[in-house]
């Protein structure tokens, strides 16, 4: 299909290339150089900042009215329990379903195919009204607490999850287990002692995928949190920038690079993976 | 050691069981507490007898499942039946208990002249004479008859009487203030100088489910979760009822509504096809361009092309919103610049959406693209051979080999990436809220909303108050739309038949 390009053929080819560089490139240089802006403000800014400072990430940092250095914190620290419990729960799920015969498997299986047909986020307001109702029983669970919006992700992670990992755990051959229970081993051993090893990489995909679900997700956790300290970056940026880019630009382009980069460095190290996982079916937020 | 940490843990489970059925039980929640008694029994059947123990292991995602998301949709399928929303948030006991506190002045009662006291701790007395002069004492909400030189009537000359200056500087206490004579009448303040019999307005017949109005006699029945007079005449506040289906018959034969739900659908489905249709044409031509072994540079183009990918949406949206900011932002600049005018970005209805598409085209090229290389490296380089063979041009080795080879693994890539664009509900919300909004609508509705945005503003953000009702109406219409279209999905991948086949 490829041959070797005559000098036009060369020519072009990089210029549709380089032309869709700029495009991928541009706006991710403009908010970077509009970061170290000192004017704070969409007017008048240029590439190349005249006189660069580091006032708007101080701002990031210090500012009380909008705490959204907190912010980031909040989103990396809900991002990483609900990722830590979803891939423990997700590896007990996938193991039954994928080791064990019992009844209900294949209803259980085909329950957590069809479960992804329901986005989460659009049963919003049923979750306002359960969510509101359990901190009645257990306040530390309720409305504007982040245990409860963990509580409401662990749900919605199942689906695609368990069957990722499901079909990863089906490629194991059963022979490992077999002989470490020959030796004594209690299925639960043969489980933590042998499978989850083996499967070093998808629980990595899948800790890595509902991270940036999570850290990214939006309707759910504007819905249940209502407290500025509370907020996750998502929340928080959106309400910070709203209508302001001519007074805040600057402020809000710190706060982007900052939250952008922890995805940003996990993405790039970890692609070979994140990309395997993505085109099996799961859907970046 | 294994068998101690199992009671610990189903010790836990039960107190926590016990804890949440005493506050049922308190609550007199008893559908709720027989499922958790259900429910605790099973858990722990499942952990005591050796059947159970496949169970164990799915027993903490099952959970969170059926708690967060199965509930939550059975909820909103019942709540899509019901007026739930502003206006209708009420129970019908709460309601009925709101419409027969309201009183009504009894003009025919007559007028209450009245003298005020203050007491040495601040406290309020009232001394009222009737329209048939008989003295009444009135503090803390009671009344009771007195007689000029009873002890109780000769007290109040060691309080302070109020000035008509003091009364008017009160008057908000005063207005507020009642006193029960008996169940049925009450004296209020009518004005400064006069108090008023305030009867109740309504009285509720609870075998008849009537509530009469007891002046005037209309017999108010409870319709579509209001009471309703005979000739149409409704009470507020309403309450909360199932009204059937219609919802659903509001979202496709008023007029007002259903102008508004069918314009977000089709624009729903053209920017789901959209965004589809263009993240994957770019995506296709970038890697049949970064294919090419000939091509140079290639690491380093397909390195920076990803990068908008590694970005989080909301973060990118927000970006690309100060981007295509109308008066300052550095597209409508550099246009300025360059053919004289700048573009109304997010005020003009076929602006917005072109923003949309480019800023979706940015956010999903890169995933496209790195779908399609994978998907290119997976063909067999000797098809390419047989074809040169028999004299095929590029052309045709592209149109009659790569795409087809291609699509088998692409197309459920596709289909899946319509039905999240179909509710991706960040990107609108974040770039345009949905904007410029639409005139005449009697819901909220902009020109850019897409279904899910448009439900979220029904459910959270609408001025003339929500409407639960009709915001899980549609959202069930969403769940029929991405269902259908995953259904579809489920053929092309053979999911269903893995399932099948997995006994």
């Amino acid at each position: 299909m490829y041959r070797r390009h005559s000098l036009f053929g060369s020519l072009w080819r990089h210029a549709v290339l380089l032309l869709f560089v700029v495009f991928a490139l541009f706006p991710i240089l403009w908010v970077i150089s509009a970061s170290f802006n000192p004017a704070n403000t969409l007017v008048g800014q240029r590439l190349i900042p005249g006189n660069p400072s580091l006032a708007n990430y101080r701002e990031v940092f210090t500012s009380e009215q909008y705490p959204i250095a907190l912010w980031i914190k909040n989103s990396i620290v809900i991002g990483l329990i609900t990722s830590t419990l979803v891939v423990i729960m997700t590896s007990f799920a996938a193991y039954a379903f994928s080791r064990f015969r019992f009844r209900g498997r294949r209803t259980g299986l085909f329950a957590s195919l069809l479960i992804q047909v329901f986005p989460q986020m659009l049963a919003a307001v049923s979750i306002y009204l359960l969510v509101l109702s359990i901190g009645r029983i257990f306040p530390a669970l309720g409305i504007n607490t982040h245990a409860g919006l963990i509580m409401v992700y662990l749900g919605g992670a199942m689906g695609v999850n368990a069957w990722l990992m499901k079909g990863y755990f089906d490629t194991i051959p059963n022979s490992l287990e077999e002989s470490a229970m020959i030796d004594g081993a209690s299925p639960f051993q043969a489980f933590y002692l042998i499978i989850l090893p083996l499967a070093r990489p998808i629980l990595a995909v899948v800790f890595l995928l509902q991270f940036i679900g999570t850290y990214s997700e939006l309707i759910l956790a504007s819905v249940l949190i209502s407290s500025t300290e509370k907020y996750t970056l998502a929340v928080g940026l959106q309400l910070f920038i709203h209508d302001q880019y001519a007074s805040r630009w600057g402020v809000f382009a710190a706060a982007s690079v900052l939250g952008a980069l922890p995805i940003v460095i996990l993405f790039l190290f970890l692609q070979k993976h994140l990309v395997a996982g993505l085109t099996s079916g799961a859907v970046k937020g | 050691m294994a068998k101690l940490i199992k009671g610990v843990f189903l010790g836990v489970l039960n107190v926590v069981f016990i804890w949440t059925a005493l506050f049922l039980l308190g609550h007199q929640a008893y559908w709720v507490l027989l499922l958790l008694v259900l429910g605790a029994a099973l858990v722990n059947f499942i952990f005591i007898s050796e059947k159970g123990y496949p169970y164990r292991y799915l027993l903490p995602a099952s959970f969170f499942m059926i708690l967060l998301v199965v509930y939550p949709i059975v909820y909103t399928v019942y709540v899509s039946v019901t007026n739930y929303g502003t206006g209708n948030i009420l129970s019908k006991e709460q309601a009925v208990t709101q419409l027969q506190e309201r009183r009504i002045l009894d003009a025919e009662a007559g007028n209450y002249t009245y003298t005020a006291y203050r007491d040495g701790a601040g406290e309020l007395w009232f001394l009222f004479t009737s329209p048939q002069g008989e003295l009444l004492l009135g503090h803390a909400g009671r009344l009771e008859p007195v007689q000029e030189g009873d002890e109780r009537f000769s007290q109040l000359a060691q309080f302070t009487e109020l000035t008509r200056a003091d009364l008017v500087r009160a008057t908000n206490e005063l207005s507020a203030l009642s006193f029960a004579f008996d169940e049925t009448w009450q004296l209020q303040m009518r004005n400064i100088n006069y108090f008023g019999v305030y009867r109740p307005q309504y009285e509720y017949i609870r075998e008849r489910d009537e509530l009469i109005d007891l002046e005037s006699g209309t017999v108010y029945r409870p319709v579509l979760g209001y009471f309703e007079a005979p000739d149409g005449t409704r009470l507020t506040p309403g309450f909360r009822e199932v009204i059937g289906l219609n919802n659903f018959r509001r979202l496709f034969t008023n007029p007002q509504v259903t102008g508004p739900f069918v314009r977000v659908f089709i624009w729903t489905v053209q920017w789901a096809l959209l965004s589809v249709g263009c993240t994957f044409a770019v995506g296709l031509l970038l890697a049949i361009l970064l294919h090419d072994p000939y091509l140079r540079l290639r690491k380093f183009y397909r390195s920076v092309l990803i990068l908008p990918y590694a970005v989080p949406a909301f973060i990118s949206a927000l970006i690309w919103r100060g981007l295509f900011h109308t008066e300052l932002g550095i597209i409508n600049q550099v246009l300025r610049a360059t053919i004289g005018s700048g573009v109304p970005w997010l005020q003009d209805p076929v602006w917005a959406k072109v923003a949309l598409v480019i800023l979706n085209l940015w956010l999903g090229f890169p995933y496209m693209m790195l779908v399609c290389l994978g998907a290119l490296q997976s063909i067999d380089h000797e098809m390419y051979e047989a074809a040169v063979v028999y004299g095929a041009c590029s052309w045709q080795q592209f149109y009659h080999i790569t795409l087809p080879l291609m699509m088998v693994s692409v197309a459920p890539l596709l289909i899946a990436s319509f039905s999240f664009n179909f509710n991706n509900f960040s990107v609108i919300y974040l770039l345009t809220r949905g904007r410029p909004p639409m005139v005449g609508a009697q819901t909220p509705a902009g020109h850019t909303d897409i279904l899910i945005s448009y439900t979220y503003r029904l459910a959270f953000e609408s001025g003339r108050g929500v409407d639960y009702g009709l915001a899980s109406a549609v959202t069930l219409v969403i769940f029929l739309i991405t269902g259908a279209i995953t259904f579809i999905n489920f053929r092309f991948t053979g999911a269903l038949e893995e399932v099948r086949k997995n006994v």
